[in-house]
């Protein structure tokens, strides 16, 4: 062991501006903890919010399992939580529905965006590129603020007398602009809008923040191909949701228009409700590449910090560099570029043109290059390490294990001749809970585990992580495996029950299954839950550096005040990954040793720089 | 009561919890374990990985293997058997992938779980390698793409000119079905036309739509092409037919359409299955409201002579509605009357008509 030098000699004073007066003004609690300009502090808010929303979000998700797995059961027990969507003791279907939107709402942007880039990119950039905070701290504060106000509304529209909105979280018109259609398309849907737009400015506001902050805050040395991939993941992450957000933005506004103020952009040739509406000649389809010119980066902003945290944690934990560092950002920008020429294949059977149906389906089909890439990468870099089976470790691994099991799924539903059976069916489900859902909340529960030393000077229980850990990949696992089969088998989703149907008659001990094993799932995160809060106030306290790391932000004191670093910000030498390098003494050389303290372990083309 | 003592039990519970967690605690500071950064429980996981491995492989196997005839419903379309076999080559060859790299990570992360004293080799990069495994995947990819791609272009290019075509309109919550009568050729429809006996908003300004007829279920021919033509009137549906591998939307203002050759009839699926009740269903699989876990259709697959004589036994949409016709017949005359007093005054009706 031993603990990295902070206050080496070697530390220079490199920028003569950047000498921080050390005497800060504390502030108040409103300052402190409310309306904070630290990006620490703004991290952890956005951490928080991220769990509570989690939870909120996996509660509904058990109660429509609960719904799928026992369709004929009395539900009157829920009558004291639900009210009067409990109609004689079954579940409102419309309320249904309503549930399934916003589990799907909150779970993508609320948790995997905002909680995921909101926290770590908030946390990680300042602190691993050597910056006393982020660019612009008053619009960081910002960001949280009008993402909070945007979950106010959210949680608001949940109590409306029509329920919120409930026409899919990918809302397309006419069905949720069209409250004669569905109730939860009124006012519930507005709420949503709102709280989407409000949503959107706060990821602009944090986005522009996270890119500013990466190009012109770097500490001396730290040169873009010396870039941890953390922070290279959450850079493009941030250029992806700059460019894709506004266009949601878009959308919603244009939806906004054809619901209240009578413009047919979306709505056209509809009989509904007993009457003939007068829209004409507007294009639902339009709405669905608006949506998804979002929507498919946005599958991509929730995995890309993922993907960067399991490289960081992977390297760290594996005792050796991460393997392919260049190809590691050479994937990541191949799958940003990409990213954003993919997203008709979610519209193949839509009725859009088939020969658009061949392009995207070319397109689709490269992208799995640069992911494979990926993966074959990480399993490189655990090959012949010396694993130290961390809590963040194991979730780094589970997160490849279930990237891999569905993002191979993802080859059968980008290929268009194929996707005509599955389009929409449980086998889409199953694909992206595993590939991005799943999967996100692991690389989040490993970033929570490895820097929860750096964010509360505290250690997380490791014991009661592993038990956490094997829960939770087990659950995931018995969850979205078996939804394979009945997706295989046609189920198609969104649907309150398949009582209807010959064809959708088997698989009912199978959607039985399921649902314990999702209330299992929801049941573990109780553990995290308890430990997090715990550790915070009783858990073990941390050292500077407690996983031997070599990024920057392990330089810092145990609880890094506003400035991060009391002295000099210290300049950079090396790239993040000196791991186990041969002649070194420890095995870890930190980002900060020049490579004259290193001599012994220096390769040939690095004595020059002795 | 029941509740109070459920909620009792559950706090009573957590305290148990609670209470052993402290313990745990206490125990590992006793022991000196508490401090030391890897001990047994590295081990402990090192080994749980493998088992994870291999135990949920071996679950994995089983239930893919038990579930798998549940899973595959029978096919019956000419391109469905394609597109079956295409499904399946590809779930093989990603199935070895599968099991190769999770396989690699848990073998590795067990194999090189931490040791006292040992190194990790350092290895950061390998162009060789690196091109390898770009290129394996690429090459796969473009395997499949073309596969995909071929049939793709088959499925969607356009109907045979000898295809039957039948007009399935998707509404809340339940499809109409039109057939085009005697003419093969389908009338003009027109939204602001339906009321609750004029469904599907019959514009009988055209001839064509003299001799249509609706149905109440979609029969369709063995081993002969057939278009379906597809649109909605209100909110966005899907017509699936899972069977015969076919997935449309219906789009209110862009009618769609999807061909297919059925190749079993209804009685021979029944034989198959040996299910009595057996029968084709379209399921909507577009999230259209209230009802559209129930929006379903039927289709019946005939033998073409039964096909035909069920054809020709239909009595067309006028004739068994005579007072929608005759409503008509009142409308253009009077819209004749209108049209007159509107040419007086053009500007309106060109502004109108900006509008």
């Amino acid at each position: 062991m031993g603990s990295a030098p902070t206050s080496a000699p070697h530390i220079q004073h490199h920028v003569a501006g950047d000498h921080h007066d050390e005497h800060h003004d504390e502030g108040n609690f409103l300052t402190k903890y409310v309306f904070s300009t630290d990006h620490k502090m703004i991290a952890k808010q956005f951490l928080i919010s991220g769990i509570a929303w989690a939870f909120i979000g996996a509660t509904l998700s058990t109660l429509f399992r609960i719904q799928l797995g026992w369709p004929d059961a009395q539900l009157t027990w829920l009558e004291p939580l639900l009210g009067r969507w409990v109609e004689g003791g079954k579940l409102n279907p419309e309320f249904y529905l309503a549930l399934v939107t916003m589990h799907g709402t909150i779970m993508v942007f609320f948790v995997l965006t905002a909680g995921l880039s909101g926290t770590f990119s908030n946390f990680l950039i300042p602190l691993q590129i050597g910056a006393r905070d982020m660019a612009s701290g008053f619009m960081n504060m910002l960001s949280f603020w009008f993402f909070f106000l945007a979950g106010i509304v959210m949680f608001v529209s949940l109590f409306l007398e029509t329920g919120p909105a409930a026409a899919g979280w990918t809302i397309y018109p006419p069905l949720s602009a069209l409250p004669q259609a569905i109730p939860g398309s009124g006012a519930g849907q507005t709420l949503w809008l709102v709280s989407m737009a409000l949503f959107i400015v706060s990821q602009l506001l944090g986005g522009v923040n996270y890119i500013t902050t990466v190009i012109n805050l770097r500490t001396a040395g730290m040169s873009m191909a010396k870039l941890p991939l953390t922070i290279w993941s959450f850079f493009l992450t941030a250029i992806l949701g700059l460019l894709s957000f506004p266009v949601l933005f878009s959308a919603a506004l244009l939806l906004i228009f054809d619901r209240s103020f009578g413009t047919s952009f979306f709505l056209s040739d509809i009989y509904i409700g007993g009457e003939a509406l007068n829209h004409v000649g507007g294009s639902p389809i339009l709405f669905q590449h608006l949506f998804w010119f979002l929507g498919h980066p946005e599958v991509y902003i929730v995995i890309m910090p993922a993907m960067g945290i399991v490289s960081e944690v992977m390297a760290t934990n594996a005792r050796k560099p991460i393997f392919g560092y260049r190809a590691m950002i050479g994937s990541l920008i191949g799958i940003s570029l990409l990213s954003f020429v993919v997203w008709a294949h979610h519209m193949f059977v839509t009725g859009m043109n088939p020969f658009l149906g061949s392009v995207f389906m070319f397109l689709t089909l490269i992208i799995a290059v640069p992911s494979a890439v990926k993966t074959f990468n990480w399993l490189a870099t655990l090959w012949r390490g010396n694993i130290r089976f961390t809590t963040a470790m194991m979730f780094a691994i589970g997160f490849v294990s279930l990237f891999v099991s569905g993002g191979l799924t993802g080859i059968i539903l980008g290929n268009a001749a194929l996707d005509i059976q599955m389009h929409n069916t449980y086998f889409v489900v199953a694909h992206f809970h595993l590939v991005m859902g799943s999967s996100a909340f692991f690389g989040m529960f490993a970033g929570v585990y490895h820097w929860f030393p750096k964010m509360f000077g505290r250690m997380m229980d490791e014991k009661l992580g592993y038990v956490h850990f094997w829960l939770t990949i087990l659950a995931a696992y018995l969850v979205f495996l078996p939804m394979h089969y009945v997706g295989i088998a046609g189920f198609p989703r969104r649907y309150y029950a398949y009582t209807a149907y010959e064809t959708f008659n088997q698989f009912a001990d199978l959607n039985t299954f399921i649902s314990i094993a999702a209330i299992f799932a929801f049941f573990a995160q109780f553990v995290f839950l308890f430990n997090f809060v715990y550790s915070i106030f009783r858990g073990r306290r941390a050292t500077e550096n407690p996983w031997n790391s070599n990024t920057l932000e392990w330089t810092t004191p145990v609880e890094p005040g506003h400035g991060n670093w009391p002295g000099a910000i210290p300049a950079v030498y090396r790239w993040p990954y000196d791991y186990s390098k041969p002649g070194a003494e420890q095995d870890f050389i930190p980002q900060h040793i020049p490579y004259s303290q290193t001599v012994s372990s220096n390769l040939p083309y690095e004595r020059e720089m002795e | 009561m029941i509740a109070l003592g459920i909620l009792l039990a559950l706090v009573l519970l957590l305290v148990v919890f609670g209470l052993l967690f402290r313990l745990q605690i206490l125990t590992s500071i006793f022991s000196g374990s508490y401090n030391r950064p890897i001990g047994l429980s590295n081990r402990v996981n090192a080994i749980l990985m493998l088992l994870f491995l291999i135990l949920g492989g071996a679950a994995f196997a089983y239930s893919f293997v038990d579930n798998y005839d549940k899973m595959n419903p029978p096919i019956a379309s000419v391109h469905g058997l394609h597109t079956e076999k295409l499904f399946w080559t590809t779930m093989v060859v990603i199935g070895i992938v599968f099991v190769i790299t999770q396989v690699a990570l848990f073998v590795y992360s067990y194999r090189y779980q931490y040791k006292e004293g040992r190194r990790a080799f350092f290895f950061s990069h390998n162009n060789k390698i690196e091109i390898i495994w770009t290129v394996i995947p690429a090459v796969v990819m473009s395997g499949l793409i073309f596969g995909g791609w071929k049939e793709w272009t088959n499925i969607m290019g356009p109907a045979p000119k000898d295809a039957i075509e039948v007009e399935i309109m998707g509404k809340q919550f339940n499809f109409l079905v039109r057939y085009p009568g005697r003419d093969q050729k389908l009338g003009n429809i027109n939204y602001r036309l339906i009321d609750a006996t004029n469904e599907f908003g019959f514009d009988l300004n055209d001839q064509r739509g003299m001799d249509d007829f609706t149905a109440g279920e979609v029969h369709v021919p063995k081993g002969h092409p057939v278009l379906m033509r597809i649109r909605s009137r209100d909110v966005l549906h899907a017509v699936y037919a899972p069977h015969f591998r076919v997935q449309m939307y219906a789009v209110p203002g862009m009618p769609t359409k999807f061909w297919f050759t059925p190749t079993k009839t209804t009685d021979e699926m029944r034989a198959q299955t040996g299910n009595p009740n057996f029968n084709y269903e379209i399921a909507c699989n577009q999230i259209c409201g209230r009802g559209h876990f129930a929006m379903k259709a039927t289709i019946i697959v005939d033998e073409p002579e039964d096909y035909i004589a069920w054809y020709s036994q239909q009595k067309a949409f006028v004739e068994q509605n005579p007072d929608v016709l005759a409503d008509f017949k009142q409308k253009k005359a009077a819209s004749v009357e209108q049209a007159q007093a509107a040419a007086e005054v053009p500007s309106t009706v060109s502004a109108k008509a900006a509008l």
